[in-house]
């Protein structure tokens, strides 16, 4: 019998920190929007003889609110490094990067994952992001995944690989880049995936990186070993590189994962090795290296003196962490009777979960209320018109009017759709845009009573069915009173006047 | 002992520095640097237990820069030393490997 | 009037009084090169049209008595391993034989503004590595005191410009003795400041945390002028002292009675030439006659200096030269490249020299897995030893008085055979890097001919003192006023 594997994971992230200036020159670090290549470029960033470099105070703070938000201790005396070796991209040949004594170190996260289950048949992730399968949450287990340091290093150029050459881009070279890199804490892909899209919702809590994984700010690799169940031996793992969006990062793990599990079965051994991803193939690939080991040759940066962080200035950093996710999550809990899902929904972007609350602030509708409006029509809206949270000029007094007038019957739900899609796209006040479409619900019951009778009037096939036992028709009847009224007609009024008048009928 | 630095080393490092040598080459080098690395251990006589390496020793204060962008070089005169350069590229020959 | 033997200040005194102008002092000293640099061989490259337009342009700041600094005006030549825009800068290389920079140094700019004339760029050990000039990779400098000499190095060409009379001062650059050595055989004054009292900025680095910008001029009082002027926190260099640059001149009169100067026992041992111990006691004697109180001292981790220098020097010069790679700038070797790879192998197989070779490939040793606590961080706990020792004995002694070479300058091509022999002789010399302490080498006697150097090693930051102690020597003393016979 095929004995169960458990797989043991660990990730590094590196992520782009966003800063107007490099990590170590006053270049511009938004490559991103630079119109040509090489113009945010300087002696420093493009390796030229005798350029130095500064240190950028305000990445410094921003890789320390990161290590405080996954609750790792910060190092008050840390130190640069010299990574050495040899790549177009990396115009010193070395990077500057932390070694020994990284700015932050032992913290951690918590994640979610499916109940313990074996890996004989690695679960395949089914999406992006949100998107993802979800186990019921009461098959959900959690558990801590440990960061073993969050360090300070600067990013490479950018390569372009043409036919018979490559071209080189520096305006990317030096920008701040966090790693940040976990134990091997994780045992499933869901743990993975839960993992990464925690750290990516934190970063962006912290306003420090974008997530946007399709402009490469934010890149994943990671390490897969397996072993056998119940053992804690740490068996020979490989390292994935270059995994650029969640999707590549499931699946690359899930194949190694597999792989690794055939080779044992089959008698053989894992090599360690540096795989990459392929994603078209959706397999894993030798990258054969030249050099037969990396040796990066790790030294103390002559260049950057030792960083020392007061305790002050820590103490200031961390008063600038805002609440996160999963803070909020509970918050949104006890203070607005949420459930977990929905709540875990709303917190899932800071922006959302701030635009909710101002909607819920200014709204006399209850939270869940205002939750499902906006998990409901608005969300169908950002997706339809591929726009997201920050385009959105709608003010939350006005949604939470909007919201309001469906609770008071002054306008149907139906109606409120209309005028939700009609204020996110053009703005204006639900008040006036109600009066102007003329979408005030009808709730008087003479005014409906007599299109009930109309309708009965001109009906009376139908009416003689229904009279004789086929009582579904009356949803039919119902549709036409909404046709009647353009849907302004209180559905609850002209249900009871319908039945009413059928009723009377059969005397 | 003295310690000998194999030319089999030697290519090895010569490599991780990348640059080109020689049999003949890595031959002569082995030899010099057996006697040079044979002279630095010297260095293990010195008893260093609880002495802190001096790269760890830090200035008074951090020199650091605010975050503020300065004006970049112009593209031409980086470029005007280029080897080879393409549409405002630094262009070099394939790149292989990862 | 002989101009290549002024002062920088007597220079300054007929510039301000209209008694000579910038533009013919310069066009004496280009005729000068012209005329003598075919034997002495000190500069690589020579900025003739740049130094007449600076010279003018200093004449004309002199003119309207605008912005004039007693360097407004001077020529001078400069290592060239500092970076001057639009003049090529080779660090005697043939990786950088055309490498033309796009940015200057800080100390560049800093003698611009000052209104300083660039007479041209001197020659150097490559990049450094070396003690005798011999390893350029365009020709070999020769001591003007004797041609068949060597200048010493890895400063040798900017030394052999100075005694020359090929410029009024030089800027040298010191990672473990470049200039004081070199100073010492070619008898001019030269200063290894703290480090990071210079920026490095523009530097085209050796040793990151042991390379030091320092001036060489004909006098102490020079020596004081030009650190003022070059001196100083730089922005753009995160080693550099943020401390505010003393006005060294000012102070440079007051008595140096009382003050203690330390002999360190374990420089003066066996090995020593004996015109230059000799020159040593009588320098001494010297002093004890200024009214110095003179004191044994030891630095008992001396022998240990020479391989903490070179073993650290190895490593960070390894990463350091990573960049000279053939793609962005500099030599590039592209025949049958099929891979970039290739270009890095051939490029640096070329264009480096065999001890840069050497330098980068045991450095690469040294910090290589397996090997980088025997050597790397070894250097590194010794090295704090050293300074510690330095420290110990500034505890005692305001400044110390140490040779700067174990010899007067020997013969070109007298220990090029065997690489160590070259490092042993910058057995005085190299301690003060690691520990970064400052020294000045001043010239205080000659053996068989050929001028003898003295280093005075100060504490952290005190040039103040070396330039005091040094400049009240010169007083008293002309070692430092002799011309060798060109």
């Amino acid at each position: 019998m095929r004995p169960t594997y458990e797989p043991v994971i660990g990730l590094e992230i590196h992520a782009e920190l966003i800063t107007n200036s490099k990590m170590f020159c006053g270049c511009s670090a938004n490559y991103a929007s630079a119109p040509e290549p090489n113009t945010n470029i300087c002696p420093v960033c493009t390796g030229l003889p005798g350029a130095l470099p500064v240190a950028n105070k305000k990445a410094i703070e921003l890789a320390v609110l990161v290590g405080l938000a996954l609750n790792c201790s910060v190092n008050k005396h840390n130190t640069f490094a010299r990574k050495n070796y040899y790549y177009p991209d990396l115009p010193k040949g070395y990077q500057i990067s932390q070694y020994e004594l990284p700015i932050c170190e032992n913290g951690w996260l918590e994640v979610e994952f499916p109940s313990p289950q074996t890996h004989q048949t690695p679960p395949l992730p089914s999406g992006e992001g949100r998107g993802v399968r979800e186990t019921p949450l009461s098959l959900r287990e959690r558990a801590r995944v440990r960061v073993r340091r969050v360090h300070i290093e600067e990013d490479t150029a950018k390569l372009f690989h043409e036919k018979n050459y490559a071209l080189v881009d520096f305006n990317r070279a030096g920008v701040p880049l966090l790693e940040i890199v976990s134990e091997p804490d994780i045992h499933s892909v869901e743990a993975a995936l839960d993992y990464a899209t925690k750290v990516r919702a934190i970063l962006r809590y912290l306003g420090v990186n974008s997530g946007d994984m399709e402009k490469g700010v934010l890149r994943f690799e990671a390490n897969v070993s397996v072993r056998p169940v119940d053992s804690d031996e740490l068996r020979t793992r490989t390292e994935i590189k270059n995994l650029n969006s969640f999707r590549a990062l499931t699946r690359a793990i899930a194949y190694e994962i597999e792989r690794q599990i055939q080779i044992y079965e089959s008698g053989g051994a894992v090599v360690q090795e540096t795989l990459g991803w392929d994603d078209v193939r959706g397999m894993t690939t030798s990258q054969r290296s030249k050099e037969e080991a990396h040796d990066y040759r790790y030294f103390p940066e002559p260049d950057l003196p030792p960083l020392q962080l007061s305790d002050e200035w820590i103490e200031s950093i961390r008063t600038r962490l805002p609440e996160l996710p999963e803070a909020k999550t509970a918050r949104f809990i006890s203070d607005f009777g949420l459930t977990l899902s929905e709540a875990r929904f709303l917190t899932s972007e800071r922006t959302l979960a701030d635009y909710f609350e101002r909607v819920a602030a200014k709204a006399k509708s209850p939270a869940r209320t205002v939750h499902s409006w906006i998990a409901g029509e608005f969300m169908r809206y950002l997706n339809d018109s591929g726009k997201s949270i920050e385009d959105v000029t709608l003010l939350p007094e006005s949604f939470a009017k909007l919201i309001d007038m469906v609770t008071d019957k002054v306008i149907s739900g139906n109606s409120a759709k209309v005028v939700l899609n009609e204020m996110l796209a053009s703005g204006g006040d639900p008040e006036q845009i109600v009066r102007e479409k003329n979408l005030a619900q009808v709730s008087d019951e003479n005014q409906i009573q007599a299109i009930v009778e109309k309708i009965l009037n001109d009906n009376p096939a139908e009416v003689e069915k229904y009279l004789a036992g086929k009582e579904t028709l009356l949803q039919w009847f119902m549709g036409q009173v909404a046709r009647a009224t353009k849907g302004k007609a209180d559905p609850n009024v002209a249900k009871e006047l319908l039945v009413k008048s059928l009723e009377e009928r059969r005397k | 002992m003295p310690q000998t630095i194999e030319t089999k080393t030697v290519k090895h490092i010569a490599f991780l520095v990348r640059l080109g040598i020689s049999e003949e080459e890595a031959q002569k080098f082995s030899r010099q640097f057996s006697a040079i690395i044979d002279y630095f251990n010297m260095l293990n006589e010195v008893d260093t237990t609880n002495v802190p390496p001096a790269s760890d020793i830090a200035n008074a204060e951090n020199v650091l820069r605010d975050d503020i962008v300065q004006p970049s070089m112009s593209r031409e005169e980086f470029l005007k030393n280029a080897p080879q350069s393409e549409r405002g590229y630094i262009k070099v020959p394939t790149v292989l490997g990862d | 009037m002989q101009f290549h033997t002024l002062t920088i200040r007597q220079a300054h005194q007929l510039l301000i009084t209209k008694q000579l102008s910038s533009v013919e002092l310069t066009q004496a000293i280009l005729g000068r090169i012209r005329e003598i640099d075919s034997k002495v061989k000190s500069y690589v490259t020579v900025a003739e049209e740049l130094a007449l337009e600076q010279a003018k342009k200093a004449d004309e700041r002199i003119a309207k008595g605008e912005n004039v600094t007693p360097l407004t005006g001077i020529p001078f030549s400069m290592k060239d391993c500092i970076s001057t825009r639009g003049v090529r800068t080779t660090c005697s290389s043939k990786i950088l034989a055309n490498y033309i920079p796009q940015y200057n140094a800080t100390v560049t700019n800093k003698l611009v503004e000052a209104g300083a004339v660039l007479l041209g760029k001197t020659n150097m050990d490559e990049f450094g590595m070396g003690s005798s000039c011999e390893n350029s990779a365009f020709f070999n400098t020769h001591n003007p005191w004797d041609l068949t000499r060597v200048p010493g190095g890895s400063s040798g060409g900017a030394a052999a410009s100075l005694a020359a009379g090929l410029c009024l001062f030089s800027i040298g650059e010191d990672t473990g003795g470049s200039v004081r050595m070199p100073a010492g055989f070619c008898n001019v004054t030269g200063i290894k400041p703290t480090y990071g009292r210079v920026s490095r900025y523009g530097l085209i680095a050796l040793a990151s945390s042991f390379d030091c910008i320092g001036p060489m001029t004909r006098d102490v009082y020079d020596c004081a002028t030009v650190l003022e002027h070059i001196a100083g926190h730089d922005p753009h260099d995160s080693t550099t002292y943020q401390t505010p640059v003393p006005k060294y001149t000012a102070s440079i009169h007051q008595p140096i009675r009382k003050m203690k100067l330390g002999i360190p026992k374990e420089y003066f041992i066996a090995g020593m030439e004996a015109g230059v111990e000799s020159a040593l006691q009588e320098a001494i004697r010297q002093f004890e006659k200024l009214g110095m109180e003179i004191h044994e001292v030891s630095l008992p981790h001396t022998q240990y200096a020479l391989p903490v220098y070179y073993l650290l020097l190895f490593a960070e010069a390894s990463a350091n030269l990573a960049r000279f790679d053939g793609t962005r700038f500099g030599l590039s070797v592209a025949e049958g490249a099929k891979d970039v790879i290739d270009i890095y192998l051939q490029t640096r197989r070329e264009g480096f020299g065999d001890e840069v070779k050497r330098r980068i490939m045991l450095g690469a040793y040294a910090l290589s897995a397996g090997y980088y606590d025997a050597y790397y961080l070894k250097a590194q706990k010794v090295r704090t030893l050293l300074r510690r020792d330095f420290e110990s004995a500034f505890s005692k002694v305001d400044l110390l008085l140490a040779p700067t070479c174990p010899t007067t300058a020997f013969k070109l091509g007298e220990k090029t055979s065997d690489p160590l022999e070259m490092y042993l002789s910058d057995i005085y010399v190299v301690a003060t890097n690691p520990a970064g302490v400052p020294a000045i080498a001043l010239p205080c006697g000659f053996s068989n001919n050929l001028p003898v150097g003295m280093q005075l090693i100060g504490k952290h930051l005190d040039e103040q003192t070396l330039f005091q102690v040094a400049h009240a020597y010169q007083q008293v003393t002309d070692w430092h006023k002799k011309i060798p016979p060109l």
